[in-house]
C-alpha cells in the first residue's frame, strides 16, 4: 500500500529523519514508535503528501509522491490520506458538521451531508452536529476530529499521538475508535505514538530510531 | 459549503471586527454618496435655471449678488434699473431676447415676480390648472409655493414688501391666483410669478393712479422701473460688445451668470473638497482596518489554513478565501454606506426644503455610484491582497510541526 526506501530529511542541514526500508499492506495497522526527536511526525507529514523530503523514495497507495506535481499533491491528500493531529485543530469557526463537509468541499468531493452525518452517528456525536468546537469535550473534539478524517473513505487513515494524555481507559476507547474507523473504510492505519500501553493492540510496529548527525563538510 | 459560506462563518465569529470594518467604510461610503448626490442635483438645477441667459443687467452692486437675486432668487436685488434705459439696452442689436424682472414683495416667503410671458416660456412651464395672467394683479404660482401654502386657483392673497417673510402688507391690492404651474426642477417651483405692471401698481399708491388695469399707461416713464434684465445674445460675438457697452454706458452693470456661477461653485467647491478628502480618509482607514483584521485573523487562524492544505485545498483556494472575505466585507460595507448616503442626502433635502433653499432629493442614482461601489470593493480586495498572498504560501509542514 505504501513503501518508503533510502527515506531522509533534514532541517538546517540536521537530519532528522533517516528510513531504510517500510512497506505496508492496504487495510494492515501499524504502530509507528520511537522515542522524541526520532522524526514520528515529519515521518507522518511525509506520508500524508504534506512535507517532500530531501530524498529517498514514497510511494502511497500507487503514486510516486516525490513525483506529482503540486496540485496533484493536494488532490492526493484530499482523496487519499486522512490524518488525526495531535492538536486536533478543528476549524472553531464552523460547526462540526461543517468541519466534516469542509473535508469533503477541500477534497473536490462532492458535499454529501448524509455521509458526514452517518460517520457522525458512528462515533455517537449525532447530536453535536450543529454544535461547535469549543462547545465539545476533549473526548468528544477528538471523535469529529477522526471523523474528519475518515468521512472522504481515505486509504491511508494517519493520527499523531492519539492516546498521549489519556487515561487507561480513554485510551483503549480512542484506539478502538481508530481501529473500527480504519477498518470501516479499507484503509492502512498508522499511528505515530510512543505510548506503550497500546503496542500489543496493534500487530504490526515500525520502529525509528534517532538519526545520528554526519559531519557537515565545510566548504 | 463553499467560499463564501466559510467566508461569511469566519465574518461572523469575530462579529465586533466585521462590524467596525463595515461601520468604517460605510460612512466613508455614505459621505462621498452624498456628496456626490447633493453637488450633482446642485449643479443641474443651477446650470438649468441659468440655461440661456447671458448676461443679467441690473443696478451696480455685487456681480454674484445680482446672479443670485435675479436668477436664483436666493439674495436680494441690488437695486433698480430705469425703464427707459432697460428698453434701450433691449433694443440693442447684440441682444436677441431680453426679459425683464420687476422684485420687491413676497408672499409667505415666496417671491413675487413681475416679468413677460417670455419668463414662463423660458423655463418651458406647464400648467398644472389655470392659464396665464393677462390682466395686473393676477398671479400664477409655482407648484412648490402652492402645495406649501395652499393655495387654489381663484384664491386671493396680499404680497407683503420686502423679500421675507414679514414685511408691512400692501392692503389695497390683492392678488388672484389664476394658474398654477406644474413641478419642473427649475426656480419657478417657489415662485410666484405675474406680469410688471402688477409689481408697478403695489407701489404706485403715492402716485394717485385710480384704474390699475391701464397702469402701464397711466404711469409717466420716469416713474417705471425694472429690477434686472435676463439677455440672452444674439450671436457669440455679442459677448465681446454687449457688457462693456453697458458697463461703460450706463449706470447699470452687467453680470454674467456662467462666470458668477462657476465663481460661486469654486467657492462651495473648497467645502466640498475637504469634505471629499475626509471622505477618502474614512474608506482608506477602513481599508487599513480591513487589513488589519485580516492580517491578524491570519495569524489566529495559521492552523485553519494548514488544516485546509492538509484536507486537500490548493494555495490558490485559499488565496480566494481571503481576498473573498475582503470582497464580502467591502461589498457589504459599500452596498449599505450608498443606502446611507441616499437616507442622508434626503434628509439633507428635506433641512433645505424648510429653509427654501435649492431642492435635493436622495431618491436618484447617479451613474457615478457605481464608481463609488468600484472603489469600495477595490479597497476590500487590496487590503486582502497581503493576507491572502501570506494564506497562499502557508506552509503546511512547518505550520502543524510548530503546532
Amino acid at each position: 500500500m505504501f513503501a518508503v526506501q533510502q527515506l531522509t530529511h533534514a532541517y538546517d542541514g540536521k537530519t532528522v529523519l533517516r528510513v531504510d526500508d517500510w512497506r505496508a499492506e492496504q487495510g494492515a495497522q501499524w504502530l509507528m514508535l520511537g522515542p522524541s526527536g526520532s522524526g514520528k511526525t515529519t515521518l507522518l507529514h511525509v506520508l500524508a503528501g504534506i512535507l517532500r523530503p530531501a530524498s529517498g523514495q514514497v510511494r502511497v497507495a500507487d503514486r510516486d509522491l516525490m513525483a506529482l506535481s503540486p496540485a496533484a499533491l493536494d488532490r492526493f491528500r484530499g482523496k487519499s490520506v486522512g490524518i488525526v493531529l495531535q492538536r486536533l485543530h478543528l476549524i472553531d469557526s464552523l460547526s462540526v458538521l461543517s468541519n466534516l463537509l469542509l473535508a469533503q468541499y477541500m477534497a473536490g468531493e462532492a458535499q454529501n451531508a448524509a455521509r458526514a452525518r452517518d460517520v457522525l452517528a458512528s462515533l455517537d456525536l449525532a447530536d453535536k452536529a450543529n454544535a461547535h468546537p469549543h462547545e465539545l469535550s476533549h473526548g468528544q473534539a477528538q471523535r469529529v476530529a477522526v471523523a474528519r478524517a475518515v468521512v472522504n473513505k481515505p486509504k491511508l487513515l494517519l493520527a499523531d499521538e492519539p492516546t498521549s494524555n489519556l487515561d487507561d481507559a480513554r485510551c483503549v476507547q480512542v484506539l478502538d475508535l481508530l481501529l473500527d474507523q480504519a477498518r470501516a473504510c479499507g484503509a492502512t492505519l498508522v499511528i505515530a505514538t510512543h505510548d506503550s500501553r497500546i503496542k500489543s493492540r496493534v500487530p504490526n510496529h515500525y520502529e525509528l530510531a534517532v538519526p545520528h548527525h554526519e559531519p557537515q563538510a565545510v566548504a | 459549503m463553499n467560499l463564501a459560506t466559510i467566508s461569511f462563518a469566519y465574518l461572523k465569529a469575530r462579529k465586533l471586527n466585521t462590524l467596525l470594518n463595515i461601520l468604517l467604510l460605510a460612512l466613508g461610503v455614505a459621505t462621498i454618496v452624498l456628496l456626490l448626490l447633493a453637488t450633482t442635483q446642485l449643479d443641474q438645477r443651477m446650470r438649468r435655471d441659468a440655461q440661456g441667459i447671458d448676461l443679467v443687467i441690473s443696478a451696480k452692486g455685487s456681480p454674484m449678488q445680482v446672479i443670485l437675486s435675479s436668477i436664483y432668487h436666493l439674495d436680494v436685488p441690488t437695486g433698480n434699473i430705469p425703464y427707459k434705459a432697460a428698453l434701450e439696452i433691449s433694443r440693442h442689436r447684440a441682444v436677441r431676447k431680453a426679459i425683464p424682472l420687476a422684485l420687491g414683495d413676497a408672499y409667505k416667503g415666496a417671491r413675487i415676480v413681475g416679468t413677460t410671458h417670455d419668463y414662463l416660456a423660458h423655463y418651458s412651464a406647464k400648467f398644472a390648472a389655470g392659464r396665464r395672467w393677462e390682466k395686473p394683479l393676477e398671479v400664477v404660482i409655482g407648484a412648490e409655493v402652492a402645495a406649501r401654502t395652499g393655495l387654489k386657483l381663484g384664491a386671493k392673497f396680499h404680497g407683503s414688501h420686502g423679500l421675507g417673510e414679514a414685511g408691512e402688507a400692501h392692503e389695497e391690492h390683492p392678488y388672484v391666483v389664476v394658474g398654477i404651474l406644474e413641478r419642473s426642477g427649475s426656480v419657478l417651483d417657489r415662485l410666484v410669478v405675474c406680469s410688471v405692471e402688477s409689481v408697478w401698481a403695489m407701489h404706485a399708491s403715492h402716485l394717485d393712479i385710480k384704474d390699475i388695469s391701464d397702469i402701464a399707461n397711466a404711469m409717466k416713464e420716469e416713474e417705471k422701473e425694472y429690477t434686472a434684465l435676463l439677455i440672452q445674445y444674439s450671436s457669440p460675438i455679442a459677448a465681446a460688445i454687449l457688457p462693456r457697452y453697458v458697463n461703460n454706458n450706463s449706470a447699470m452693470q452687467a453680470a454674467s451668470p456662467a462666470y458668477e456661477t462657476a465663481r460661486l461653485f469654486s467657492i462651495i467647491g473648497v467645502g466640498v473638497d475637504v469634505l471629499r478628502g475626509f471622505a477618502l480618509v474614512l474608506v482608506f482607514s477602513a481599508g487599513l482596518s480591513v487589513f488589519i483584521a485580516l492580517y491578524n485573523a491570519l495569524n489566529e487562524r495559521r492552523y485553519d489554513l494548514a488544516i485546509m492544505r492538509t484536507l486537500g485545498a490548493r494555495p490558490a483556494t485559499l488565496m480566494a478565501l481571503l481576498l473573498f472575505e475582503g470582497l464580502l466585507l467591502a461589498l457589504i460595507g459599500g452596498v449599505l454606506g450608498i443606502a446611507l448616503g441616499h437616507v442622508l442626502t434626503e434628509v439633507l433635502g428635506h433641512a433645505l426644503k424648510a429653509a427654501q433653499q435649492v431642492s435635493v432629493t436622495g431618491w436618484v442614482w447617479v451613474p457615478a455610484e457605481w464608481w463609488v461601489l468600484a472603489l469600495a470593493t477595490g479597497v476590500g480586495v487590496i487590503a486582502a491582497l497581503i493576507p491572502a498572498w501570506r494564506a497562499y504560501r502557508t506552509d503546511i509542514a512547518g505550520t502543524l510541526a510548530r503546532g
